[in-house]
């Protein structure tokens, strides 16, 4: 068994730091619609295509960027007007279903598109080499930290990540639409009966959940450039599975779920010896089915035992 | 007698569309055919699926876990014993010496499925909900890349090639029609109706005495072993086959016929199969350029953008899917001849 050292530890939170960002997206949407969102990918699809869009026509990196969250906002909105809303009342297997239905539609579009030059996949090669001011080497080189060869982009996506956090988590606690999200989050019908306007809340939940969604499409495209149908829906259903495993119902313990997804794997990558790593996924999901088994409520959540067989 | 004739009914409208669907196959050229028997395949899938997630109203993702362990399974000992070692080459002993027929490896492709879903039926069946949808999906993950990287079980991340097509259209619709008769069977015994009642009201379901996680596992390994022997069609069909094929596309497109078709009925579970499949393979000739009355056509790739948005916009207008999750009754079919 290798050595889990800080190396891995380092690379582990990075992973972490993205998987959490997109927990915080879906979970959003989750709460005030109680819909797992499996198109989330796809949204993060689109902003990478913009970006290599942008790259390809040698627009600078900031409205390259500025592309990518349009797109992505756009979309957003357009599938929240066309189909979560009529979904609202609907089982939750239809909303997912639904929700797959849409994600297959979304790759094929990108796909329609992509192959109109003749080949699969673009490549967003401008912001993937693009400097932060003051630097010297690319954002996808690594430093050196304490010995540790640490990715630029990797601190800049844990930095990223915590400020969305920290500013969700103001927005949330401090303010008055923060509060009617909670509310709405924990109970829509009564919510609404005391004066939470139910499109206010939706229309939010959806806008920061695409603000987010942006942000990973960047992150991501730097580290990966080369855009596919596919994008980002490795880690969508990953980020998923996470969600539930860290506990649905509340933002904070999806969220943790998210991270928790992604460190583990981080660590369990790095643990494997190297000809085991092939089965990394196994050993991941194994873990997952224990997690459930035990707490099928959430790992974070409060009384996980209690509703093993909640009748 | 009113009884008797209505499980007839409700039995006849899936049996009567599989057949349909075998005689219509065989008037069509050999290219052609090949919808017809993908589409049969398509419904032993998607019935296997239903006979868990229909009766017990639990989502999985994991059923395909059965069907690819099937596939894989039938098709290792299929494959013609002077070849194998080529097709084979890490196979353990067992695989590599031994070699099956058609209709034995079909029954061990459904012995294998039907295994496995009890090994991971006994612990899984306590869940419900989301959890129970992502611990069946860990299942899908797990089978899928140990059916990718074990080349002492199978072909690792290659190709399972050079294994007898003999899913031809007559078998592919027999195998159709043995998976639907176990389905209507099932349902239609105490053990389906008990299943179907924990899936109604589970509490009131366990406190008349019936252990919700047993009706469960009964569904479960059930569907496994309908799955496994669906796989075994599917690998006979293709005749060539990599893990990737059985994984998530086709977890999301068989879910997805269910859904539409009508996640609660039997008759649901044939119509989505049919109907998407059916759609599917139009649309793919469509772009090709077809004609039927007016001649269609589509850019490459847009058939599955349209079978797509039909999906949304059917779940979204009519969410409890074609056939309303309802079976065809004497009642139904009364009803349309007094209008």
């Amino acid at each position: 068994v290798g050595v889990v050292d800080a190396q891995t530890i380092v690379d582990a939170v990075g992973l972490g730091a993205v998987y959490a960002l997109m927990a915080v997206g879906i979970g959003l949407v989750f709460g005030v619609l109680r819909l797992v969102n499996f198109a989330y990918g796809q949204l993060i699809m689109a902003g990478a295509y913009a970006l290599a869009f942008a790259s390809e026509h040698d627009w600078p990196v900031l409205p390259g960027i500025l592309l990518c969250f349009t797109v992505v906002l756009g979309l957003s909105f357009v599938l929240e007007r066309l189909v979560f809303r009529p979904l609202r009342l609907h089982s939750p297997a239809v909303m997912l279903v639904t929700t797959f239905a849409v994600a297959f539609l979304l790759q094929n579009v990108a796909l329609v598109i992509d192959v109109r030059d003749g080949t699969i996949g673009e490549a967003a090669s401008s912001i993937a080499g693009v400097t932060l001011p003051g630097d010297s080497g690319s954002i996808n080189q690594a430093f050196s930290l304490w010995g540790l060869d640490v990715r630029r982009i990797t601190v800049v996506a844990i930095v990223v990540a915590a400020l969305w956090l920290t500013g969700l988590a103001l927005l949330l606690g401090r303010t008055t639409i923060g509060l009617q999200m909670r509310a709405a989050a924990t109970d829509f019908p009564t919510a609404r009966l005391l004066g939470v306007r139910a499109n206010a809340v939706i229309g939010l939940a959806v806008l920061l959940s695409g603000v987010i969604a942006a942000t990973v499409a960047v992150l991501l495209t730097v580290q990966s450039p080369l855009v596919a149908p596919d994008f980002a829906l490795r880690e969508t259903i990953v980020v998923l599975v996470g969600v539930v495993v860290g506990g649905i119902d509340r933002l904070w313990t999806a969220t943790l779920g998210g991270f928790a997804i992604g460190f583990a794997t981080g660590v369990i990558a790095g643990a494997l010896p190297t000809d085991q790593t092939v089965y990394l996924p196994s050993a991941v999901f194994a873990l997952v089915i224990v997690v459930l088994l035990f707490r099928p409520a959430g790992l974070f959540a409060r009384g996980g035992f209690a509703s093993v067989e909640r009748v | 007698v009113s009884r008797r004739l209505d499980a007839l009914v409700q039995l006849a409208g899936p049996a009567l569309l599989v057949i349909a669907v075998g005689v219509a196959g065989s008037f069509t050229s050999r290219a052609t055919e090949i919808y017809f028997r993908n589409a049969l395949v398509s419904v032993a899938v998607v019935v296997a699926i239903y006979v868990f997630v229909g009766n017990s109203g639990v989502l999985s993702f994991g059923q395909i876990s059965f069907v690819a362990v099937g596939a894989f399974a039938a098709g290792v000992m299929t494959v013609p014993s002077d070849v194998k070692p080529g097709v084979l080459p890490d196979a353990f002993s067992i695989i590599r010496d031994n070699s099956l027929g058609n209709v034995p490896s079909l029954l061990l492709a459904a012995l294998v499925g039907g295994a496995l879903a009890l090994v991971v039926g006994l612990p899984l069946m306590r869940l419900s909900g989301l959890a129970a949808g992502i611990a069946t999906f860990a299942v899908l993950e797990i089978t899928h890349n140990v059916l990718r990287e074990w080349t002492k079980i199978g072909p690792g991340a290659g190709l399972l090639s050079l294994v007898p097509e003999t899913t031809d259209l007559l078998q592919a619709a027999i195998g159709a029609l043995v998976v639907i008769g176990a389905a209507f069977a099932y349902q239609r015994s105490r053990l389906g109706r008990l299943v179907r009642a924990t899936r109604e009201d589970a509490a009131a379901a366990q406190a008349v005495g019936v252990s919700v996680h047993r009706q469960r596992l009964v569904a479960f390994v059930l569907s496994g072993t309908l799955a496994g022997l669906a796989g075994g069609l599917y690998v006979h069909m293709l005749g060539s086959l990599t893990a990737d094929q059985l994984y998530l596309e086709l977890t999301f497109v068989s879910l997805a016929m269910l859904v539409v078709g009508g996640m609660t009925s039997l008759l649901g579970a044939v119509v989505g199969a049919l109907a998407i499949s059916g759609l599917t393979s139009f649309l793919g000739e469509a772009e090709e350029g077809v004609s039927v009355g007016l001649r269609l056509d589509l850019p490459e790739g847009s058939g599955l953008i349209v079978v797509g948005a039909l999906m949304a916009l059917t779940l979204i207008l009519r969410p409890s899917g074609i056939t309303g999750g309802r079976e065809l009754s004497l009642a139904f079919l009364g009803r349309g001849r007094a209008r």
